[in-house]
């Protein structure tokens, strides 16, 4: 693992983003209420380039007819086929697994929380140093 | 931090080196107008002024959108906006760039969006269709010969759509003749047969991509609410469409003639084979025009493209669709710019013969469309 | 000759037709009024256009009266369907035009005489038999008076909606209907055919009944599609919807698919908290009949094993609809032990309110 300066400390906004090449590999960096995320341009499903995707919230709802949005700007859709995306985690939302009906529990619960995927973006770990920010990777 | 239930997935180097260096067609790909003004040229002036004032007239509740909004702006990718401006597949150097030469990509079938086939005033969308071929021909296929254009007909007015087929006949830069999908009647209704009939004799497929818009309910059993529902919707009426040719016995018409259903996968296309087998062995009084099972057409007459691709949780699930249907029916496609393409290099996971690669990405729509 | 494998057990047989012939059988359950409107003004043939009696695929050769209508006789059901098959059940949906009827009172009258018809002339007179409540669900309001009506006769076990009717079945304005309903223990039971209220197909009219028949199976695919999205199986997470006489092979790649489109549009509907397979293979249910079969017994295994569920399919005759040949009810592919589960497990868990019957 090295330690590789991709932007000077104060040049990503809140809300903003930017991709760096590092070891010839495309990451993207966001900042999220002064707080940095590193993941890799790549989204798992189809290869598309994930950071470049727009910024959404998180929608939930209790019960038909009821939504709520959390999160704002904390995840990531992605440009191809809209995959959402926890940017501070990398983990991807909505189960696509087919799992056979035996192995799942029957009961229902009502929207409080959703299913979570099992494709993860990878994440790297962001530091701010001094005057830099910092990706290890 | 890994999640509870998930598995870190390493996104991996493009699948497999052999797909990089194949030699792809992809059978549906969406140029679009840069503007509406840009077929003015191609029109007599009387539509210029027509059109000003009155513009397009459809059977849509909205001037100028959807009443299922779709999940991204112009459907597609969010990345696919040209950088010099215009809609996403309406800039020919941005689609070079994006898809034509990264993919390798030898041949490119063009669906253009938009027709004047679902055009409440006929004169005008007879005029609206010459001038899109027009358009495709100048801009298009004379520019990039990789692209290959669909002949877009006023198929409600089967006579002028025989003479626009007539009218790029023989030209090798349209490879098929295209209709809505949601046109007034089925499209395997006797008075499209014309159309049919014009291009059986010159050799060209009939290209359905799911398209249009007749004033009927987006399903049989009403109007859906929501986008989700509504994108899934168009690719059941996909299969309504193909039963239609079917059994009201084009293919028993013109044997010759090649149809191509565009947009709606395939793995449905053995399940509606078996249904419409099973009861037209208990109902073949009423269509004694059919000589053979139906099921036979589905693999003699009609090719499908493959996007979107279908993701069950064992992908091999996708070669028992396919030893069903045969290995020649299958034409690959991304639908790009759409928001639900599929990436030549990673969508079909399935497992694959190198003369089955090559038959899906290249060799089936080399034979089906007569490309070099 | 019963070639069916006696060491089955009888099962339920989850979709018989029995027939009204004709307003003239219902005059006796109608009010006063009722009946002198249907009388003056010669009311009569709300037989389904979606099933025309006189084809032979809507009433198998050996189970009619030459000329006859099919369906209409109790003492033929008992022995074609009942004794015919050894089903210990079998559950009536019939299939008389009360949900193509625009005036809702005189659809709401018929449904009640429907109901009132089946109960004499039907359940009362054959213990083996169920059946589903008839109700004009044209308005909410009438279907939900209706159900509560027969909710205290333990032999109605379902309410009977048709696939293709004014809005697709997921909507909100049938949301009183499911809530009572779920009240009552009933499932719901959406049985192929129209109210015409729109065209067979989105495409517009085919010519021919095949064509129909066929786009049956669209229709199922589209309710399912709203039935998920709109959140009925959140809302009514105790409701079994059982799919009758929609075939069922269309099911893994209709799943597929929705799966699909879903993850990129979650945000819409955000309610819907699970893939829409998983929904479906909890609340939906399937009809035997008809099988529309693949080619052979291990194309179906395959097919069966991409369901990922052996819980899903409910054994049925579709008497007297020809959908087999003299007792060939089961398609190849079905292991014994698979249609044990069909036969009566799978049934009885579909319907809450047999369990009580099969104490």
């Amino acid at each position: 693992m090295a330690r590789h300066i991709v932007a000077a400390a104060g040049e990503i906004l809140p809300g903003g983003r930017k991709l760096v090449t590092i070891r010839g590999r495309e990451i993207g960096i966001f900042n999220l209420g002064g707080e940095y995320f590193a993941l890799l341009n790549r989204c798992p499903h189809q290869g598309a380039e994930l950071c470049k995707g727009t910024l959404i919230g998180l929608a939930t709802s209790r019960e038909p007819g009821h939504f709520e949005l959390t999160r704002r700007f904390e995840m990531l859709k992605c440009p191809w086929h809209g995959w959402e995306y926890d940017i501070r985690t990398g983990q991807s939302w909505c189960d696509p697994n087919d799992t056979k009906v035996r192995a799942y529990p029957v009961t229902v619960e009502h929207g409080a929380t959703l299913v979570k995927g099992p494709f993860v973006a990878e994440t790297f770990q962001v530091a701010v140093e001094q005057d830099y920010i910092v990706v290890e990777m | 931090m890994t999640p509870e239930d998930g598995r870190t997935v390493v996104a991996e180097a493009p699948a497999s080196a052999s797909r990089s260096k194949l030699k792809l067609i992809d059978c549906d790909v969406h140029h679009a107008l840069r503007s509406s003004k840009d077929l003015l040229p191609y029109m007599a002036s009387r539509w210029h002024a027509h059109l000003e004032e009155f513009g397009r007239h459809r059977p849509v509740p909205f001037t100028a959108a959807s009443p299922y909004p779709k999940t991204a702006p112009a459907l597609s990718r969010t990345d696919s906006w040209p950088p010099n401006g215009g809609p996403p597949g309406s800039d020919l150097a941005f689609m070079q760039e994006q898809l034509l030469d990264p993919y390798n990509i030898e041949y490119a079938m063009l669906h253009l969006l938009m027709s004047g086939m679902d055009e409440r005033n006929q004169d005008l969308g007879n005029a609206t269709c010459s001038a899109i071929n027009d358009w495709q021909y100048e801009h298009w296929t004379q520019k990039d010969k990789r692209l290959k254009a669909a002949i877009v007909v006023p198929g409600e007015d089967p006579p002028a759509a025989v003479r626009e087929i007539e009218r790029w006949a023989g030209n090798p830069d349209f490879a098929q003749v295209s209709l809505v999908t949601h046109a007034i009647e089925p499209l395997g209704r006797r008075r499209y047969w014309p159309i049919y009939e014009a291009a059986a004799a010159l050799g060209l497929p009939i290209g359905l991509h799911s398209s249009g818009n007749n004033g009927h309910a987006v399903t049989s059993a009403g109007w859906c609410s929501y986008y989700v529902e509504e994108q899934h919707n168009v690719a059941l009426s996909q299969q309504n469409l193909a039963i239609s040719l079917v059994c009201e016995g084009v293919f028993e018409r013109f044997p010759a003639l090649k149809a191509v259903v565009i947009e709606a996968g395939f793995v449905w296309v053995p399940s509606v084979a078996w249904r419409l087998d099973q009861h037209w062995a208990r109902m073949r009084g009423e269509v004694p025009h059919l000589s053979k099972k139906p099921s036979e057409y589905f693999r003699q007459n009609i090719w499908y493209t493959s996007q979107p691709s279908d993701e069950p949780e064992n992908p091999e699930y996708l070669r028992q669709s396919l030893d069903w249907l045969g290995w020649d029916r299958l034409l690959f496609a991304t639908d790009y710019p759409h928001w639900d393409m599929d990436n030549p290099e990673q969508a079909l996971k399935f497992r694959m013969s190198e003369a089955e690669q090559r038959q899906i990405f290249a060799e089936n729509a080399r034979a089906v469309y007569g490309l070099a | 000759m019963n070639t069916m494998n006696m060491a089955l057990p009888g099962g339920i047989d989850c979709d018989v037709h029995p027939a009204l012939p004709g307003m003239q059988a219902l005059l006796p359950y109608l009010d006063a009024y009722w009946q002198e409107q249907v009388t003056v003004r010669g009311i009569d043939g709300l037989d389904l256009a979606s099933f025309p009696l006189q084809m032979e695929a809507h009433g198998r050769r050996d189970w009619r009266e030459p000329g006859g209508k099919p369906g209409t006789s109790l003492e033929r059901l008992q022995r074609d369907a009942l004794d015919g098959f050894g089903s210990r059940l079998a559950i009536c949906n019939p299939l008389y035009g009360v949900l193509a009827i625009y005036n809702e009172h005189f659809a709401a009258a018929v449904a009640r005489a429907m109901n009132d018809w089946i109960t004499a002339e039907w359940l009362d007179r054959e213990p083996r038999l169920r059946a589903s409540i008839t109700v004009a669900a044209q308005s909410a309001e009438h279907a939900v008076d209706e159900i509560e009506r027969r909710a205290g006769d333990a032999r109605f076990v379902q309410v009977l909606l048709l696939a293709q009717d004014e809005a697709p079945l997921g909507n909100r304005r049938y949301w009183p209907i499911y809530a009572a309903a779920e009240r009552h223990g009933l499932s719901i039971g959406v049985h192929a055919g129209s109210t015409f209220r729109h065209a067979t197909t989105s495409n517009g009219w085919p010519s021919y009944h095949l064509e129909d028949y066929a786009a049956h199976s669209q229709a199922f695919q589209s309710n399912l599609l709203s039935l998920v999205h709109e959140g009925v199986f959140n809302k009514f997470p105790a409701l079994k919807f059982v799919l009758i006489e929609s075939g069922f092979t269309w099911l893994p790649a209709f799943m597929w698919r929705a799966n699909k489109t879903w993850r990129g549009v979650r945000a819409e509907v955000p309610w819907v908290d699970r893939a829409p397979g998983e929904l479906i293979r909890d609340h939906v249910r399937f009809t035997l009949q008809p099988t529309d079969s693949p080619p052979t017994g291990e194309d179906m295994e395959r097919l069966l094993e991409q369901i990922g569920s052996d819980d899903m399919l409910l054994f049925s005759t579709d008497y007297p609809h020809w959908q087999f040949d003299g007792q060939n009810v089961w398609p190849a592919g079905f292991s014994d032990a698979l249609k044990r589960r069909v036969l009566v497990d799978n049934p009885r868990n579909a319907y809450p309110r047999l369990k009580e019957a099969l104490q």
